[in-house]
C-alpha cells in the first residue's frame, strides 16, 4: 500500500508526459492547418466574390482542374520527379563536398586564407549569373540545372561548416588533447559531432536554396522539371499550371524540410537543441 | 600511487608584450596534492594550461612525468556523449567487456549509478563535474589537474565535492594540482598552497598543511591555513 502514492505519481507523471506530447502533436498539425486553411478561404471568397481578377490569378477550381490535368497527362509526376532527382543529386554532392571542405577551413588556417575569399566571391554572386555558362558548357537539361546548384549550395554549407567549426569551444580540443584524440579522431569524433546540430541547420537552409535555384534553372537551362512547368506555363498563359507549379515546389520543400528536421530528434544532434 | 611528477624550473610565459608569469620555480613530487592560489588574473589558469601541456612556455624548463589530465571549470564533458561514453574516453584501448566493467565501476565510484545513457545537459552541474573527474580519473591517469573544478556550484555542493574528490583520491591516490580562487578549498584539500603574486606572477608564499584527509573546513588546521594563505595574498579583516 505504501507504494500505491509512488505508484500513482508514476502512472500520473507518464500521462502528463503524454498529454503534453499528444498536445505539441496535435498543435503541430493544427496550427499550420489553420493558416493555410484560412489562406485559402481567402482565395476562394476574394475569386468568388469577384476580388481577384482570374486574368492575375486563377480560381481554386482552376486551379483543381489544371492539377488533375497535370496528373492525368503524367507531366506532373514527370516534371517532379525530375526536379527532385535534380536537387537530390545537386544537394548531395553540395554536401559531400561542402561539408568536408568547410572543415578543412575551419581547422588549416592556409585553407582558410587561400580559400576563404573565393567562396565568399561565388557566394556574393547570384547563381543565376551562371545560366549562360551553364547552358554553354553542359547544354540546357539535367547537367546544367544541378551544376547551379551546387554553384549557389556549396559556398553557403562549406561556409557555415566552417563558421561551426570556428565556434567549437576550445575545451573540447583540450580535452581531445588530454584523452590523445588526435588526427582523424579528432576530425571524426570531436569536430564533426561538434558541430552536427549546427550543421542540421545548415542543411535545411541550403535545402531551400536548392530548390530556389532549381526552379530559377529549370526556367532558364532546363526542358523539364517544376521549374520549366512555371516557365512552359506563363509561355501558353496557364496561370492555373503556374500555380500548380508552385504548390508542387512549396510542399516539396516543406516535405524535405520536415524530413531534415528529424534529424535534429538524433541523441547525438538533439542535446544541441535540448540546452 | 601515481608516479606522476612535474618539475619546473625558471619558467616565465608572456602574451605578445604582456608578461603573465616570471621565474616560476616548482616540484611537485608523486601523489602530492598542490593547490595554486593568487589574486583574479594573475596567471594561474595560464600556469596549469602549461602544465596540461595546452600551451608551451616563452622561456625555462618544465618537466612531467606520467599521463596529465585536467578537470576544467564548465562544459568539459562532450555533450554529444553520454555518462559512459564520457568515462570510457578516459580508459585505454580495451575490449568490449573489460571497457564496460570498468565504466561501470567508475559510474559506481561517483555515485551516478542509473545515469548512465544521461546526456551532460539532462545532469546538474555537480553531477557533470563529478563524471568529469570520473573520467579524468579513468585509465590510470598520473597526474590530475583541476582547473577551478567546482567554481560554477553553490556552496554546499562544493563542501559536497571536495569530500567525494577526497574519497576518490583515496581509492585511487594520484598526483594532483588544483588552481582555485577559494582559498578554503585549497586548504580543506590540499598538502601545499602556492600563492602567485600579481601579475607577472611569481610564487611568493607557500605553506605545507599537515592535516590528515579528509578535512572539516572548521577544523583549527584548515582555518589557521586559511589564515594564513589569506594574510600572505594581502587580505585585512
Amino acid at each position: 500500500m505504501a507504494q500505491c502514492p509512488e505508484l500513482c505519481r508514476i502512472v500520473l507523471h507518464f500521462l502528463a508526459l503524454d498529454t503534453k506530447n499528444i498536445r505539441n502533436s496535435i498543435n503541430s498539425w493544427l496550427y499550420p492547418s489553420l493558416t493555410f486553411g484560412t489562406l485559402l478561404l481567402l482565395w476562394w471568397l476574394a475569386s468568388s466574390r469577384g476580388y481577384l481578377s482570374e486574368q492575375f490569378f486563377p480560381t481554386p477550381g482552376a486551379f483543381v482542374t489544371g492539377f488533375r490535368e497535370e496528373v492525368a497527362s503524367g507531366s506532373l509526376l514527370r516534371d517532379t520527379l525530375a526536379s527532385l532527382s535534380r536537387v537530390a543529386a545537386g544537394y548531395a554532392l553540395s554536401v559531400v563536398v561542402g561539408v568536408p571542405l568547410g572543415m578543412i577551413l575551419g581547422t588549416v588556417l592556409g585553407a582558410r586564407l587561400a580559400l576563404l575569399p573565393l567562396l565568399n566571391f561565388l557566394r556574393s554572386l547570384s547563381p543565376l549569373a551562371w545560366i549562360p555558362f551553364a547552358i554553354f558548357w553542359i547544354g540546357i537539361g539535367h547537367g546544367a540545372v544541378i551544376f547551379l546548384i551546387v554553384i549557389a549550395a556549396l559556398p553557403t554549407i562549406a561556409l557555415s561548416t566552417m563558421a561551426a567549426v570556428a565556434g567549437i569551444p576550445k575545451v573540447y580540443f583540450r580535452v581531445a588533447q588530454d584523452y590523445d584524440l588526435t588526427g582523424v579522431h579528432r576530425l571524426t569524433r570531436v569536430i564533426f559531432p561538434a558541430i552536427l546540430p549546427q550543421l542540421v541547420t545548415t542543411l535545411r537552409v541550403a535545402m531551400g536554396l536548392c530548390w530556389l535555384v532549381m526552379v530559377a534553372g529549370e526556367m532558364l537551362a532546363g526542358n523539364t522539371g517544376l521549374g520549366y512547368l512555371i516557365h512552359d506555363a506563363n509561355n501558353g498563359l496557364r496561370l492555373d499550371l503556374i500555380v500548380v507549379g508552385m504548390v508542387v515546389i512549396g510542399l516539396l520543400g516543406m516535405l524535405c524540410d520536415r524530413l531534415l528536421m528529424f534529424l535534429t530528434r538524433l541523441p547525438g544532434i538533439r542535446w544541441g537543441y535540448d540546452r | 600511487m601515481s608516479t606522476g611528477s612535474i618539475r619546473i624550473k625558471g619558467l616565465s610565459h608572456s602574451y605578445g608584450a604582456t608578461a603573465v608569469l616570471k621565474d616560476i620555480h616548482l616540484d611537485v613530487s608523486p601523489g602530492e596534492f598542490v593547490a595554486i592560489v593568487g589574486p583574479s588574473g594573475s596567471g594561474k589558469s595560464t600556469l596549469l594550461s602549461l602544465l596540461s601541456g595546452y600551451l608551451k612556455p616563452t622561456s625555462g624548463v618544465l618537466e612531467r612525468t606520467g599521463t596529465t589530465r585536467t578537470v576544467h571549470q564548465a562544459d568539459g564533458l562532450y555533450p554529444w556523449l553520454t555518462v559512459e561514453g564520457n568515462l570510457a574516453l578516459g580508459l585505454p584501448k580495451l575490449d568490449a567487456s573489460a571497457r564496460q566493467r570498468a565504466v561501470t565501476d567508475m559510474v559506481g565510484r561517483i555515485g551516478l549509478a542509473g545515469f548512465e545513457k544521461a546526456f551532460p545537459h539532462a545532469l546538474s552541474g555537480g553531477m557533470r563535474q563529478r563524471v568529469e573527474i570520473g573520467r579524468a580519473l579513468c585509465g590510470g591517469t598520473d597526474v590530475l589537474m583541476l582547473d577551478e573544478p567546482f567554481s560554477a556550484l553553490d556552496y554546499l555542493t562544493r563542501l559536497k565535492m571536495r569530500s567525494e574528490l577526497c574519497r576518490l583520491l583515496e581509492d585511487q591516490p594520484r598526483t594532483v594540482i588544483l588552481v582555485t580562487h577559494d582559498i578554503e578549498e585549497a586548504t580543506q584539500l590540499a598538502d601545499r598552497v602556492l600563492v602567485l603574486s600579481e601579475r607577472p606572477a611569481s610564487i611568493v608564499y607557500e605553506l605545507k598543511i599537515d592535516v590528515p584527509r579528509p578535512r572539516d573546513v572548521t577544523a583549527p588546521g584548515v582555518v589557521d591555513a586559511t589564515k594564513a594563505v589569506l594574510k600572505a595574498m594581502g587580505y585585512k579583516p
